[in-house]
């Protein structure tokens, strides 16, 4: 448990999540959350939680990117805020 | 007090950490006006939720929750329940997880079922189309 | 709207704080989340049920009633996905595009002209596809084998190695979306089929619980795998690691066929006619 890479990797998680939340294209938006996955994913390795982090990585960083390119490619790209 | 908050906070800084992703989840699902937005704001809540149980987790000097040396035989060593990181948040988070992805997709089909219906996805347009039906 | 959003963090947020405050410290091995039970799994899971890995341990044989609600969870979502977006087409559909391949030439087929029968010469495409599709058809093509064999490895050694039966699954979902994502989703379907898909959702379910009333009927409780031993011919801590691997077989794959069914509504909205 290396706390500098620690603290470094959850600066950057909560950078990612104000930016996935703050951009107006939305599919920028969902590809900083699948950012954001990933460094979670790396935050849970570092604690020691490989079963955890192995689960997010599939998942978060994999499907959940491609589930919400497909729905906003169905739905509009640009929103009012 | 002054002394006293500055090493609460540097040796609890993970909690606070999940304090401020919370609060950015929150925010998101309640103030913003688009749809895709607030399901954002929902998954970024679902996983800082599951960071503060993985962080409750972890042990100082401790390895990962496999047991070394267990692949012939039964283990015969004996093992002390210090040396390895508590397993039991783990399993929780992984059916949460689960349970995330499975969320994500039905809301992402109510979305797209809104769109095909109102012709968009801001909140305020939404309801003032079902105003003036 | 924000004002009020804002409000409502900052207050929540500073009770957290506090609340922060009064937690043990970071890493400690006596807080309370590692003493009651936690201590029992690490040091009696291996001499109980002969496998190293202990979140997988916990997560199919300790806690499997959880595990099997997981499962069903996921097949509801991938049946409600279904029923919300799933429509049938049954009328004449609208203009279509064509390529002719030798030329290259593409074909704008409007509502009610004669279609081309697919053959050598032409193929349909869909209105957003781009000519330069060379590399990632290759790359799909060489990448897959070796993606499923990674799921099928993930998945057998969930007792020794981190893994197990979901991330395997997702993994071999993955491999069927990418297929999907590089050629065409309606080659993918035919391929694997929808209905295909619901089948292998709703077995891995019924392997799951299945295997649980094999052993209330073999007299012990339900998801008590020291039943199966008399069944499988080993002594009752093996077939307990048996046991974990039958259950993880199914929940592997329950979860890559959902992926793939949430995959192919989701991308289509339910038409399943063009995809991503």
């Amino acid at each position: 448990m290396i706390w500098e890479l620690d603290f470094i990797i959850l600066t950057l998680v909560i950078f990612s999540g104000i930016a996935a939340i703050t951009v107006q294209d939305l599919l920028s938006a969902a590809i900083l959350f699948g950012a954001y996955s990933f460094m979670m994913c790396l935050l849970w390795a570092i604690m020691g939680a490989v079963d955890v982090a192995f689960t997010e990585a599939t998942v978060g960083a994999g499907v959940s990117t491609v589930f919400f390119v497909a729905a906003v490619f169905h739905t509009t790209r640009n929103s009012k805020d | 007090m002054g002394v006293e908050l500055f090493t609460d906070i540097a040796s609890k800084y993970n909690y606070l950490g999940v304090v401020i992703l919370v609060m950015i989840g929150l925010y998101a699902m309640i103030a913003k006006n688009n749809l895709v937005k607030k399901i954002i704001g929902m998954n970024i809540f679902q996983t800082a939720i599951i960071l503060f149980y993985v962080s409750t987790a972890a042990k100082r000097g401790a390895t990962i929750p496999i047991i070394q040396h267990g692949h012939n035989g039964h283990g015969h060593e004996v093992i002390h329940a210090a040396e390895y990181i508590n397993p039991l948040p783990h399993v929780l988070m992984l059916t949460a997880i689960v349970v995330s992805v499975a969320t994500l997709g039905v809301a992402l089909a109510l979305a797209v079922k809104i769109y095909h219906q109102y012709g968009t996805l801001e909140e305020d347009e939404i309801r003032g189309r079902l105003r003036n039906r | 709207m924000r004002i009020i959003g804002l409000l409502i963090v900052i207050a929540f947020g500073s009770l957290l704080r506090y609340g922060v405050f009064f937690f043990p410290e970071w890493g400690d091995p006596a807080s309370p989340p590692s003493l009651h039970v936690s201590p029992h799994y690490i040091e009696e899971a291996i001499t109980e049920t002969a496998v190293p890995n202990l979140v997988t341990a916990v997560l199919a044989d300790y806690r499997g009633y959880d595990t099997m609600f997981e499962t069903t969870v996921i097949f509801a979502a991938g049946l409600a996905c279904f029923m919300l977006l799933r429509v049938l087409q049954r009328q004449v559909p609208e203009c279509r595009l064509y390529r002719h391949i030798p030329t290259g030439i593409t074909l704008r087929i409007e509502k009610g002209g004669k279609l081309p029968t697919e053959s050598g010469s032409f193929e349909r495409i869909d209105s957003n596809w781009v000519p330069h599709d060379l590399i990632i058809k290759s790359t799909s093509r060489f990448i897959t084998p070796f993606l499923q064999i990674f799921a099928l490895y993930v998945i057998a050694h969930g007792h020794h190695s981190p893994g197990g039966g979901f991330q395997g699954g997702v993994i071999l979902g993955a491999a069927v979306i990418m297929y999907a994502i590089s050629y065409d989703l309606r080659r993918s379907i035919q391929r694997i089929g929808e209905q295909a898909t619901a089948v292998l959702g709703s077995s891995g379910v019924l392997i799951y619980a299945g295997t649980g009333a094999l052993c209330m009927v073999l007299g012990a409780a339900f998801l008590d795998y020291g039943a199966l031993a008399g069944l499988l011919g080993v002594d009752p801590v093996m077939a307990r690691s048996h046991g974990i691997l039958i259950v993880e077989i199914g929940v592997g794959i329950a979860v890559s066929a959902v992926m793939v069914w949430i995959y192919y509504n989701l991308s289509s909205a339910g038409r399943h006619d063009e995809g991503l």
